[in-house]
């Protein structure tokens, strides 16, 4: 135990479940944030069966941003003290739909951004008057350049992406550490069934990236790391070609 | 988020393939929303679909495949719900393996009561196959210590089922396969340990009369027993093989630098794999080296193991199923009546020998008199010696197993349907004879347009 509690934002993502079992086995408490009350607390009950963890959870809905700030409030009147805060939210989204309707298109940009930010924002305040911690932002490579076959999701893990970069910024000499991840494929429910993926890798190898990010106070992660590589080659190709592209 | 495509799956003997389409919900809300989009669960309760839950397709042949259906992938609702360290009772669900359990509960001291060859099962596949050990004589199967379990039905209901409640659904969902419905949650007992080491010894058999003698001698005073078999021996030395005689060791028995750190899970470095244990054997890819492990077996000598290397040999080299090749392989696996077992394991050894088809892997265990109190389970065990066999596919494969299930027939006994892919609505029947009509009546009553199906239920006309 380190008595250092990390809240999470969106716990029944499939990376964040893989991620709270890591640290809760690192000695981190827990507190789990979602939208999904049963689940929270069946997920509660196995952490601190399987690790020992302190562990409580409170519900929120990313779209709900007039209730953020409350959430917080309740948040840290439960736990007393957050030390790191880790937002796994996310929505895919369907790029043909986001295409012809607009509030759909608006949903996968709050699910991932908008309301990424408004639930950051009173935690990257708190933090930052604790002058300790880490906010771990989980961005995607699809926000490292947009492809027809998913510039909603891209551009909105795009601004996730800036807002991180930025935060971080502002909060390193807070002695706050902001980790940007940016995955590739993982094996989750968001991909679960879908065409065109690979080298998918298991949210549990994700996590133990992240982890690891977190104690060498890492800045920004592409996991696993070959995406780095993938990444650096798809945005150097010249516009030109790019746009003749099917991707 | 439902596949779109029918995917091609198979257990893990990778025969047969059977067309499928996969889910794999990640809550108990997304598993009704599974459930109900297959058409399994409609207002009227009549389905539309085929519907069956898979754990970790550690079954050999086509069991958990729902062909053409919707097969639901249970692994992602693999939570633990309650603990009692006062008890050992634990509840969870069902996709939780036997790995994870070993994981969590080793360092508190607790083991799992029976663990099959590879720690890669989940609960609801033990309880659904009613898996045995290599302590059935002690201790009977999984089911044992199964106290409970919930039932999602084709109605769309879950139902609490133990010995007293819905207790005929209970008997019949253990050994049932999956076809009586998806197993949502469960609760079973956990057996005390003192160390997550193994003492244990092996002893040399010249024979097969040698070797059951060795079982009579030695069984009752151990936890675990099992035989590994010569299958290519023939004539005096036929049934030649090396008895594993095992038991949890207890603190006083371990050496001195291990009595610290009884409880750990990391197999200790220190602690050597012994050669003459099973991983070495299947290291080497043929038969004949049989003929060095035999000898090179110190009988006798007590030795102590970490509980990974002992139980769990094969899992540590991954992916072996694929050793075979595209074609995949079978595994048999039969148990046979104590009266008859010797002229039985005979004739099949005899069999095997006289093909020239030495099994990879050829295990003798013996089942005791704890088996399934009920008459309407399908449950595999029944008293008596149990041997199993591996064959690479090939083209008289089915020919020869054939003759294996009329030897198998004509001296009582029976096929384990978690590794059969070959038997016929006949043989089946015969085998299973009076419990799978009373079965039958039980499936009828729960599941009255048969929703739950899988491949291995639509070969076996098991409806
Ligand atoms: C190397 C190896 C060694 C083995 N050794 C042994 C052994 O020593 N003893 C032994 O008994 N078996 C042994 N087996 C077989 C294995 O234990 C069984 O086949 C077991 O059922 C596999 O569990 P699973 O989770 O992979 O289930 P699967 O193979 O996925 O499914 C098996 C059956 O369980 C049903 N099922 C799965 N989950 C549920 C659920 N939640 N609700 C209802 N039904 C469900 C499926 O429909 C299917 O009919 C071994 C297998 C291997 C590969
Ligand atoms: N999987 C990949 O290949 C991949 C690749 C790169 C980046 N990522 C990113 O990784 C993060 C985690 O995703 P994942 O792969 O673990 O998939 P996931 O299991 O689908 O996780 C998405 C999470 O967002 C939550 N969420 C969605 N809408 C919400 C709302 N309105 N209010 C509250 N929570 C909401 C979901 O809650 P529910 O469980 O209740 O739906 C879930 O916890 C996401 O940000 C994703 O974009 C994933």
């Amino acid at each position: 135990m380190n008595n250092k509690t990390v809240l999470i934002l969106g716990a029944t993502s499939g990376i964040a479940k893989a991620t709270a079992q890591a640290l809760a086995a690192k000695g981190y408490g827990l507190h789990l944030a979602g939208r999904d009350k049963s689940e929270l607390e069946i997920l509660s009950q196995d952490l601190s069966i399987r690790s020992g963890a302190k562990v409580s959870y409170s519900l929120f809905d990313v779209h709900n941003v007039d209730s953020h700030q409350q959430f917080f409030k309740d948040v840290l009147a439960q736990c007393g003290t957050i030390y790191g805060a880790l937002v796994a939210v996310g929505e895919l989204g369907d790029q043909i739909l986001a295409q012809n309707d607009p509030t759909h298109a608006k949903r996968i940009i709050d699910a991932n951004f908008t309301g990424v930010v408004s639930l950051l924002t009173p935690i990257a305040n708190y933090l930052e008057e604790q002058r300790q911690g880490f906010i771990v932002g989980i961005s995607s490579v699809a926000g490292d350049r947009g492809r027809q076959s998913n510039y909603l999701y891209g551009s909105s893990k795009a601004g996730l992406s800036a807002f991180l970069s930025g935060l971080r910024n502002r909060l390193a000499k807070s002695n706050v550490q902001v980790l940007t991840v940016k995955p590739g494929f993982v094996n989750t429910k968001m991909t679960f069934g879908k065409q065109g993926m690979f080298l998918v890798a298991e949210p549990e190898d994700i996590a133990k990236g992240i982890v690891a990010a977190i104690e060498k106070r890492q800045n920004v992660i592409y996991l696993p790391w070959f995406w780095f590589w993938i990444m650096k080659i798809i945005r150097s190709i010249p516009e030109p070609i790019f746009i003749r592209m099917k991707m | 988020m439902a596949g779109q495509d029918s995917t091609s799956l198979s257990g893990w003997g990778r025969y047969p393939s059977v067309d499928t389409f996969i889910d794999r919900p990640e809550s108990r809300a997304s598993l009704l929303q599974a459930v109900q989009n297959s058409g399994g669960t409609n207002s009227s309760g009549a389905g539309s679909g085929d519907l069956l839950a898979r754990g970790k397709g550690r079954s050999y042949g086509d069991a958990a495949e729902a062909a053409c259906g919707q097969t639901v992938l249970m692994e992602k609702l693999n939570r633990f719900m309650a603990f009692d360290s006062e008890t050992g009772l634990l509840r969870l669900e069902p996709g939780v393996t036997i790995a994870e359990i070993l994981q969590t509960f080793i360092p508190k001291g607790w083991f799992s009561p029976v663990v099959p060859g590879t720690k890669f099962v989940t609960v609801g596949g033990a309880i659904a196959a009613d898996i045995h050990g290599k302590n059935h004589h002690r201790d009977g199967s999984f089911s044992n210590f199964v106290t409970r379990f919930w039932l999602l039905t084709a109605a769309g209901e879950i139902i609490e089922c133990s010995r007293i409640q819905n207790a005929d659904i209970f008997w019949a969902t253990i050994g049932g396969m999956g076809l009586t419905g998806i197993i949502v949650e469960a609760e079973l007992t956990l057996s005390p340990i003192e160390s997550s080491y193994i003492s244990y010894k092996s002893i040399r058999a010249d024979n097969l009369t040698e070797l059951m003698g060795l079982f009579d001698q030695h069984e009752e005073r151990h936890h675990y027993s099992v035989a590994w078999i010569d299958c290519l021996a023939q004539k005096n030395s036929l049934g030649r093989g090396v008895l594993l005689l095992g038991d949890h060791a207890k603190l006083t028995d371990l050496p001195e630098q291990l009595k610290n750190h009884p409880l750990t899970l990391k197999p200790d470095k220190q602690v050597t794999v012994p050669f003459d244990m099973p991983s070495s054997l299947l290291n080497r890819y043929t038969m004949s080296t049989f003929n060095s492990l035999f000898y090179a077996v110190k009988t006798n000598q007590e030795k102590i193991a970490d509980y990974d290397s002992y139980f769990f040999p094969l899992d540590a080299i991954g992916s072996w199923n694929r050793m075979y090749g595209k074609a995949g392989f079978i595994q048999y696996q039969c148990v046979i009546p104590p009266a008859a077992s010797k002229q039985a394991l005979t004739e099949i050894l005899n069999a095997c020998s006289q093909k020239g088809w030495g099994s990879f892997l050829a295990v003798l265990k013996r089942f005791g008199s704890k088996t399934c109190p009920s008459n309407t389970s399908l449950s595999f065990p029944i008293a008596g010696y149990t041997l199993t066999l591996d064959f690479p596919v090939k083209a008289s494969l089915i020919e020869f197993t054939r003759k294996l299930d009329e030897l198998v027939i004509s001296h009582g006994g029976r096929v384990y349907l978690a590794k059969d892919a070959c038997l016929t609505p006949e043989t089946f029947r015969t085998m299973y004879n009076a419990n799978f009509e009373n079965w039958r009546q039980i499936k009828h009553k729960i599941d009255p347009d048969n929703v739950f199906r899988s491949a291995l239920s639509q070969r076996l006309e098991i409806n």
